[in-house]
């Protein structure tokens, strides 16, 4: 088996100012074991868009990063409400966002299908009630 | 021609070896090691945060003395717009252009009146590449070579318009060769400069092959001197300037986004903001803009470590001396003697941060990196010489440090190497016997001063060893 590295972090619900901070700190790893930008380029949105959706729809949860030498693998796992219709969900511009978030400049309903348009492969899981799961895979 | 130049040296006398300038730096790129700080030539970027922050002024800009004046047959005088900003109720540039000949410059030529050059440029450029914003000024030497080497996606962002000095540096010789008719190498090209990164540009220019400037002289040495060659007279002036509000502007942050005419604009000053500014920029999470100017100092070329006053006076002074000028008096169109305001080559990505040569080693060494970060206390406290546990880490795969440089680590290595000492000692006591009082007091000793070593282990590790 290929050597590979793991990083896990707490993303805190409601709190706007520190989504971005896992993106970014895993956007200076990648630099430094040499990816190429446009896979950079990719985990740094497809990530930033997940931790967004984290704080504003399930209050936080964990992103968990696998790097190896083929793929950077980002699950994102919360115990948020669950998302009743992932299809609807899926699609450009829906959104449930509540107004304080909205005015805010987030929810334009780009979230997941910006995630999944930035990853080369894509896979949800939800129930509601118990919670999300995003797995997404950047190939290197 | 070293690509990784830099304008600030040690003066390792004055150098105390305390961590101030590891923690200001924005790179990372300065160690203290056996007690004196070094600079990391390739992480540098000449941003002169080191020499604003030390408080012993052991960080030193370099540029040229004013003796470089004698070197050439003819020499031209390259002001700043920011050396205007530094005198009290300056009205009329010509009041400092007249002064700098009088000085013993053959000629000016202004910089402001290069940038208005360069605004016009831009604003063309900008409109004519409309989809492929937004693009980041390259004027800023520090800046262009920030992202160089930490944002490789942004490279085809920049600017890739020669700065205003190179400008002002190119028309100058024209002008100066066609009126003495001296050979190139006679004429001097002096920049009076707000900052030392400019003197590493004319060395090592990115963008271009070679720079038009010949030497680098400060702020802070001309402007005493011209003090006293400042007429008050006007009426005795040689009308001189030909530079507006755009060009002039130019020194203060926000002054280049002035001269673009447009709304959808950023502009960020001082080196931790643009740091922030360009991380967002690369996760596409800033939006509908067309331009964005940064400066690495704050408040813009004003706040350079060459200047003499404070860089929101001159700010302020700034803005009473534009009051009185025209929008904008230099055009391209009457300078036909510029052969290409843009760049010759692109800047080239340096991945200087990179950990290994190849992303399997690099791998293997991110991870011994966070093996290593969760041994040391988490402090960052710079007492290794490296400004975070994480650098310290990095610094020790590099092959450039040990764990033992960590004075935590140190100490708990301390306390086991005397356990052993005093174990060991115990084990001969017991097999030898103790034959005399004065072997006996000598255990006794050993005892008691391993006891004292074994304190000064750390007691309680900070972390939980079940993170792993």
């Amino acid at each position: 088996m290929s050597e590979q590295l793991v990083f896990t972090y707490e993303i805190p619900g409601d709190d706007f100012t520190r989504a971005g901070e896992a993106s970014s700190a895993i956007k200076n790893k990648l630099k430094m074991l040499g990816v190429e930008n446009s896979a950079i380029r990719k985990v740094a949105i497809a990530m930033y868009e997940g931790e967004i959706n984290m704080v504003i729809h399930a209050k936080g949860g964990v992103l968990t990063v696998t790097i190896s030498d083929e793929e950077i693998v980002m699950v994102l796992a919360d115990k948020g409400p669950g998302i009743p219709n992932i299809e609807k969900a899926m699609q450009e511009g829906y959104s449930t966002a509540p107004e304080e978030v909205r005015s805010l400049g987030f929810g334009a309903g780009m979230g997941l299908p910006n995630m999944k348009k930035y990853s080369d492969e894509f896979h949800i899981e939800s129930e509601v009630g118990v919670g999300t799961t995003v797995t997404m895979k950047v190939f290197i | 021609m070293d690509k990784f130049i830099r304008s600030v040296r040690l003066n390792e006398a004055a150098c105390q070896g305390c961590i101030n300038c590891i923690k200001y730096c924005p790179t990372q790129a300065i160690r203290v090691h056996n007690g004196k700080a070094h600079i990391i030539d390739k992480f540098c970027i000449d941003c002169g945060r080191c020499i604003r922050y030390c408080p012993h002024h052991a960080k030193v800009p370099e540029y040229d003395s004013l003796n470089v004046l004698n070197n050439y047959k003819y020499t031209v005088a390259l002001p700043a717009p920011s050396l205007y900003a530094q005198y009290n109720n300056l009205t009329n540039v010509d009041i400092v252009l007249n002064a700098l000949l009088k000085l013993g410059f053959d000629d000016v030529f202004e910089v402001s009146a290069a940038a208005e050059l360069v605004s016009e440029a831009s604003r063309e450029y900008i409109k004519a590449h409309a989809d492929e914003g937004p693009f980041i000024s390259s004027a800023c030497p520090s800046v262009v070579r920030l992202i160089r080497v930490k944002f490789p996606a942004l490279l085809s962002k920049l600017l890739p318009i020669k700065p205003p000095v190179e400008i002002a540096a190119e028309i100058a010789r024209a002008r100066a060769i066609e009126k003495t008719g001296l050979p190139s190498e006679d004429i001097g090209i002096i920049f009076i400069s707000p900052c030392p990164s400019k003197v590493s540009y004319a060395k090592a220019p990115l963008g271009i092959e070679k720079s038009n400037i010949d030497n680098v002289v400060a702020i802070k040495d001309v402007y005493p001197l011209l003090l006293p060659h400042m007429s008050k007279d006007e009426s005795q002036l040689k009308p001189l300037s030909n530079s507006g509000r755009i060009g002039l502007g130019w020194g203060n942050a926000g002054g280049e986004v002035g001269g673009l005419l447009i709304d959808s604009y950023l502009a960020a000053d001082g080196i931790v903001n643009i740091l922030r500014v360009l991380e967002a920029i690369e996760d596409e999470k800033i939006h509908g803009l067309k331009f964005i100017e940064l400066n690495a100092c704050n408040g813009g070329c004003v706040g350079g470590t060459l200047t003499v006053e404070n860089a929101y006076v001159a700010t302020t002074k700034t803005k009473r001396l534009l009051r009185y000028q025209p929008v904008s008096k230099s055009h391209l169109s009457t300078h036909p003697e510029i052969e290409s305001l843009y760049w010759d080559d692109d800047v080239e990505y340096e991945p200087v941060f990179r950990l290994g040569n190849t992303f399997k080693e690099s791998l293997e060494m991110m991870s011994t990196v966070e093996e290593l970060t969760k041994k040391f206390p988490g402090l960052d406290c710079g007492s290794c010489g490296a400004p975070t546990c994480q650098t310290l880490a990095e610094d020790i795969v590099r092959g450039v440090a040990t764990s033992n440089d960590c004075i935590y680590v140190l100490r708990e290595h301390i306390a086991s190497l005397s356990k052993e000492i005093d174990f060991l000692s115990k084990a001969s006591g017991q097999t030898c016997g103790f034959e005399d009082e004065s072997t006996k007091l000598l255990h006794e000793y050993i005892h008691k001063l391993t006891t004292e070593l074994d304190s000064f282990g750390v007691p309680e590790r900070k972390k939980p060893e079940d993170q792993t």
